[in-house]
């Protein structure tokens, strides 16, 4: 083969494969909380590998591309000034920082922040999105793509509280979900311009759950106080609905074709077979009780966090509660995945390892001394937790 | 001159001149930008061209953001960034150009904020050199920086009469509501209470009517009488008997115009308040609003903005709403509706109002209040 031809090969296989230990938005590249690579087993004792300082507040996740992980924040007095920040996941040196200005409004609850929403990648560029719903498109180099300001559109759309659900990569659009009293609605932005592809109208309540991504790629969910519709990811189109209310703060999570969704307790949905625009319910059980924190599935196993800071796992196949351990203060993070150990942080700053397969084990606690509100990221070599002031890199002895 | 030398210099200035234009005309299709993705097609490619110019490009792109609009300028924003963050690391860029442009109080406050954000990055004496001559300057991030200098030389002064002095001087440029509010917690201590009413420029004396019907929140578009007529001697129909305007004034001292409080905790009501104001000059304002209620809001006779949502929380500048008032007097209009939610934290019926300019100084007040 001609040299060329077979680096071409090589480069469009790494391209396309998704091996790669990226972790391209919130709760990773497929919203599940599930890393696509994890090297190391998470049973030793955690230990922070390097820190980073932050030059602003900030809930949302860092994301990871290749060798580099980003992360947004918001400054000033009224936080309008919105960065982007990319650091070598190495060292944790800095590779580039951005600014801009927020377009729309950055009034937000004192506790939260308008770097809540986390951001999202297509594995090219970096999509930014804030509660002042404002929308950079960035290359992974730091070099400006577009920018939009959905709130400077639409007057409208925002929340006094703030705004936190996160953006989404999908099929060519990067999906927003603004959901208000007032004007709300979702959208997809064509990753390449900016330009909307589609937008939808959405209930006019409060609320801050993300869009999640269906296994395959071609549908996204979006959960509010209504309950979830799945839309065609290219078109924006309903597929189906299901109206019987759901939580506003914890998101839903996807297996193969089954939702499991923070509603009436959980409620375990799937497209229905006679009727496919309306889902079939397959279990539900009023007695499992997400708090702020997403559910994770896990092999056989759902596992929440409830209000009270304890871990509650259920079988995925008809919602048996299984068994409950107290994990030790409040959560705002969604527990993620690594090294087939799960890892969940408390508002206190406490990652707390716990073994999945053995009744809730806590395996180790690592003390970082300041708030956390962030869902942690996960990479083929570490977790990343941020909090206002710093980004940390977690890896085990 | 050498003919060879003649026809090169005639080379790099056609060339440089070419790129001059070439620049111009990129920054020109990036300040086409608009709303709802407007201008996209040809902004995207123009951005990747102008980032590829290199150093060169940084100043007329600064120089650009005082006409962008607010979309437009971050697109320039982060083009600066980026050509200045590749000059710094091969050591082409100017520090000079650099400090030249943030002192420069002609330019755009936040784009002035932004070179001397770089400028650091390239010369780091420049915090210690420039920002205490910045405690009166128009760009209110750069002066917030100068009083935040002062908050921590007041807190480690000799003495109190050493901390008066400073934190004095620090509220001479405080226009924030963590350092005033810091500043101003600091003075009562030392017996000097600041009036923070007028120090925010509340407005706080309101002509008031009501309540009109607002059950079941059917009334937000409903136009009662005040919105179709400002005649202060008429009588109306309210939601349970005749209602008529009078003269209101808080003396609450977070300035806030509680209506609960000054006529009745009505519920699924609406009153309407107006107030005037006179300007030395026609201005570019911020009207800053704080409000738990759904409200809209008339300047001059003219809607400036509408917001139907119910208790998600009162805080101090919960909204800004970008307008212009005239020279001499000035209207406002406010709606203000109350629900029927029963809870607690669902009682607050009032609103905070004020007019600040482009740095969040209250514009200077030439007479506030209702007019007979």
């Amino acid at each position: 083969m001609h040299i060329r031809k077979l680096l071409c090969l090589i480069g469009i296989v790494a391209c396309t494969s998704p091996l790669s230990a990226d972790w391209r938005q919130f709760r990773g590249t497929t919203s599940s909380g599930l890393p696509d690579a994890t090297a190391k087993n998470w049973d030793g004792e955690q230990e922070i590998a390097w820190q980073t300082d932050l030059p602003g507040r900030g809930l949302s996740s860092p994301i990871i591309v290749g060798d580099r992980v980003f992360v947004t924040c918001s400054s000033g007095a009224l936080q309008q000034r919105l960065h982007v920040l990319c650091f070598s996941t190495k060292d944790g040196s800095k590779i580039w920082d951005r600014s801009f200005w927020a377009t729309g409004r950055t009034v937000c609850h004192p506790k939260t922040c308008v770097a809540a929403p986390s951001p999202a990648s297509d594995g090219e560029r970096i999509f930014a999105f804030y509660s002042s719903n404002d929308l950079a498109c960035l290359d992974l180099d730091g070099n400006m793509l577009w920018f939009r300001g959905l709130t400077f559109d639409f007057p409208n759309a925002s929340n006094s509280l703030g705004m936190a659900s996160s953006a989404l990569a999908v099929a060519g659009n990067v999906v927003v979900m603004i959901e208000s009293d007032d004007a709300s609605f979702a959208a997809g932005i064509n990753t390449y311009t900016g330009e909307t592809n589609w937008k939808i109208d959405r209930p006019e309540r409060a609320n801050w759950t993300s869009p999640a991504v269906t296994p395959d790629g071609k549908q996204v969910l979006f959960q509010s106080s209504a309950g979830v519709s799945a839309v065609d990811a290219v078109t924006g189109e309903e597929l189906w609905n299901y109206a019987d209310g759901a939580a506003t703060q914890p998101t839903l999570v996807l297996v193969d074709e089954v939702a499991y969704v923070p509603s009436n307790g959980v409620t375990a949905i799937r497209p229905g077979k006679s009727n496919t625009s309306v889902p079939e319910i397959v279990w539900q059980a009023s007695n499992i009780r997400p708090g702020v924190a997403s559910p994770i599935a896990v092999g056989e196993n759902l596992f929440v966090i409830n209000s009270s800071g304890v871990m509650v796992a259920a079988a995925l196949k008809d919602g048996e509660r299984l068994w409950q351990k107290r994990l030790g203060g409040k959560f705002s993070a969604s527990p993620v995945m690594a090294g087939g150990k799960l890892v969940a942080v408390n508002e206190a700053g406490t990652s707390v390892v716990v073994d999945p397969n053995d009744e809730g084990n806590i395996i180790s606690k690592l003390e970082l001394d300041e708030t956390i509100l962030s869902t942690p990221s996960v990479s083929a070599d570490g977790v990343y937790i941020r909090s206002d002031n710093h980004l940390h890199k977690i890896t085990v002895k | 001159m050498s003919r060879l030398r003649f026809a090169l210099l005639l080379g790099v200035m056609l060339s440089t001149s070419v790129q001059a234009a070439d620049t111009g005309e990129l920054i020109g299709k990036i300040q086409s930008v608009g709303k709802r993705g407007a201008g996209h097609d040809v902004a995207a490619v123009a951005i990747k061209q102008l980032q590829s110019v290199g150093i060169e490009a940084a100043i007329p792109i600064l120089n650009a953001m005082d006409d962008a609009n607010p979309l437009a300028f971050n697109w320039l924003q982060v083009a600066f960034e980026s050509v200045v963050d590749s000059a710094i690391k091969d050591g082409s860029v100017s520090a000079k150009d650099l400090e030249a442009f943030a002192l420069d109080r002609t330019h755009h406050g936040r784009s002035r904020r932004v070179a001397f954000d770089w400028l650091v990055k390239c010369d780091e004496t420049a915090t210690e050199r420039l920002i205490p001559q910045m405690l009166d300057d128009p760009s209110g991030p750069l002066r917030r920086e100068a009083v935040a200098r002062i908050i921590d030389q007041a807190k480690e002064g000799s003495s109190d009469e050493a901390k008066l002095v400073l934190w004095k001087k620090a509220l001479t440029g405080a226009v924030d509501k963590d350092q005033v509010d810091e500043i101003a917690k600091a003075l009562e201590k030392l017996d000097q209470p600041v009036n923070l009413v007028q120090h925010f420029g509340l407005l706080t004396e309101w002509r008031v009517i009501g309540p009109f019907d607002n059950t079941g929140m059917k009334a937000f578009d409903v136009a009662y009488p005040p919105e179709k007529e400002l005649n202060f001697d008429a009588e109306y129909q309210g939601k349970t008997e005749t209602v008529k305007w009078e003269n209101l004034a808080s003396k609450r001292k977070d300035g806030s115009f509680d209506l609960a409080e000054l006529t009745a905790p009505h519920k699924g009501a609406i009153d309407y308040a107006y107030t005037e104001f006179t300007s030395s000059g026609d201005q570019e304002v911020e009207f800053r609003l704080a409000t738990a209620n759904a409200w809209k809001l008339w300047v001059n006779g003219k809607l400036v903005f509408a917001r139907e949502e119910y208790h998600r929380g009162m805080q101090f500048d919960q909204y800004i709403v970008r307008g212009e008032i005239k020279k001499g007097k000035n209207t406002f209009l406010m709606k203000v509706c109350q629900n029927e939610q029963e809870q607690d934290w669902a009682q607050r019926w009032a609103f905070q109002f004020r007019i600040v300019d482009d740095s969040g100084r209250a514009v200077a007040d030439k007479g506030q209040g209702p007019r007979d």
